[in-house]
């Protein structure tokens, strides 16, 4: 980990109306770390990640993001070019529903394939060599490489989506809740995957999840949202073993053990 | 500062704990308080006191698991370092020290899904830059040690016997060289031939001059390691309450 923070972000703030989304938002991510993003439905979690990756404007406050030439730049001061250029390479978003990060008409080839030529690879036999390779990577079988998403299951469509963000090698991932909707033993295969991709690519990564076993599975730190507002933040495992604010007190208290 | 002699690796200075259990009314549970010792390299000292008492929230606040409500825990991975207070560190340099200062072996071992033994063992090595052959190979020659059957070193942890598990977890936790090491409970769950192997392996480390900090229920066992032992019934805050 090198010292100097790959996002910054200060007294972010989204309201809809008068409603708040989040409010006063603040934290430094460093290349490497893993920060979790935990709340309730309607507990801002959402929202927040949706202003972090410039899916949605700021109220207030300013995101900046450490641009590969080492310079941290306000990503509201960015082209919409810039802003482009950094969703397709240097970032990737994994969302909940694979649908809305895939290309459900298309193969799982051409899937990986197109973010690679978006950055500029032309090679069909090079770009056709690393999408075998990014599928055996996430378990799915080469013979399925010519196959639509629409072919595949839930688990499958969702390591999809995990090749198609990572072979532009990013170093910032946004997830919101990428195991949510897979049965358990689906969800143990695709954590154990992201542990180690993260791991071996030492990226940065912010998910989103209502899960608290897949925070402590996969996160260094721990923000914990209620009501548009982060009551907690720390240590993962000191969050969840030594919980603070009341509210967090009872989302580990409410854990099922098995 | 607070007498620290260069072989001091680990100060708790003034330590206290206490746990507000706001499900229940807002119950105020006090742990320890006031508590203040030292641990040089190449010690083995030992927590006493009877169950409740308040040992592994010690040892969890060393690791930085628990917060520290009052005090400092300083610690230091060589001589010529400088102390780092734990209590005052943020997530990113906990993380470091763990990686780096203080080993920890745990009463049980938080399995992770389809993780293999040997590279549950082999992780902390890979995480300070070992080659993944080296790291596991090294993880297996533990493992042997400890007798976990060579079967099951490609299996994760999650349907091993209780003693199985715990052996991985000690493997993980001796297999690197970090300069402090906590040990709550190794042996709990152990035969006799493996607690055995297990004492030597901490006489090892304490030979090599590492500082170390553990609790023991048995007495055999602690009988034959402990270089010193510190009760903590003197820094319960029970007992003081009552």
């Amino acid at each position: 980990m090198t010292d100097l923070p790959l996002l910054s972000v200060r007294s972010l703030t989204r309201l809809y109306g008068a409603h708040v989304g989040c409010e006063d938002v603040s934290f430094d991510l460093y290349p490497g770390e893993i920060l979790a993003i935990v709340g309730e439905s309607g507990s801002g979690k959402s929202t927040l990640l949706e202003c972090l990756s410039c899916r949605m404007p700021l109220t207030s406050g300013t995101v900046s993001y450490r641009m590969r030439d080492a310079a941290l730049r306000d990503l509201a001061t960015l082209t919409e070019a810039e802003r482009r250029f950094l969703m397709r390479t240097d970032w990737g978003f994994v969302h909940q529903n694979p649908a809305d990060g895939l290309r459900m008409r298309v193969s799982a080839g051409a899937n990986i394939g197109e973010r690679m030529m978006a950055v500029g690879d032309r090679h069909y036999g090079r770009i056709r060599k690393t999408a075998e390779d990014w599928l055996s990577r996430v378990e799915i079988p080469g013979a399925r490489i010519d196959d639509r998403p629409t072919a595949f299951s839930g688990g499958m469509r969702q390591r999809l989506q995990i090749a198609r963000n990572l072979v532009t090698g990013p170093r910032l991932v946004f997830m919101d809740e990428p195991t949510g909707g897979l049965d358990v033993s689906v969800q143990a295969r695709l954590l154990d995957l992201l542990r180690g991709l993260v791991g071996d690519m030492g990226l940065s990564a912010i998910v989103v999840t209502h899960d608290l076993a897949v925070a402590r599975l996969l996160s260094h730190r721990i923000m914990v949202m209620k009501q548009g507002h982060v009551i907690e933040h720390g240590l993962t495992d000191r969050v969840l073993d030594d919980p603070q604010h009341p509210y967090t007190q009872l989302l580990v208290a409410s854990i099922l053990e098995v | 500062m607070l007498d620290a002699s260069p072989q001091t690796r680990l100060v708790l200075d003034d330590v206290a704990k206490s746990f507000t259990n706001h499900l229940r009314g807002g119950i105020h549970l006090p742990v320890v308080q006031d508590v203040s010792f030292h641990v040089e390299a190449g010690e083995v000292v030992v927590l006493g006191g009877p169950s409740g008492v308040g040992k592994s929230s010690i040892l969890r606040m060393i690791t930085g698991n628990y917060g520290v409500e009052a005090g400092r825990i300083l610690m230091r991975g060589r001589a010529d370092a400088p102390f780092t207070d734990l209590a005052a560190a943020s997530p990113r340099d906990i993380i470091a020290l763990r990686r780096d200062v203080i080993g920890y072996v745990s009463q049980f071992l938080r399995a992770i899904p389809r993780v293999s033994a040997l590279d549950v063992v082999a992780e902390p090595l890979l995480s300070r830059g070992v080659a993944t052959s080296e790291a596991r190979r090294r993880a297996g020659a533990l493992l042997e040690r400890l007798n976990l059957p060579t079967a099951l070193f490609e299996l994760p942890p999650a349907t091993f016997s209780g003693g199985e598990k715990q052996r991985v977890n000690i493997a993980r936790g001796f297999l690197t060289d970090h300069p402090i090491l906590l040990l709550d409970e190794p042996t709990a769950s152990l035969d006799a031939a493996n607690r055995d192997v297990v004492c030597e392996l901490i006489e090892a480390k304490r030979r090599e001059g590492v500082a170390i900090l553990g609790i023991f229920h048995d007495e055999e066992v602690r009988g034959r390691i402990a270089t010193r032992i510190v009760d903590v019934s003197g820094f319960s805050a029970r007992k003081a309450a009552a």
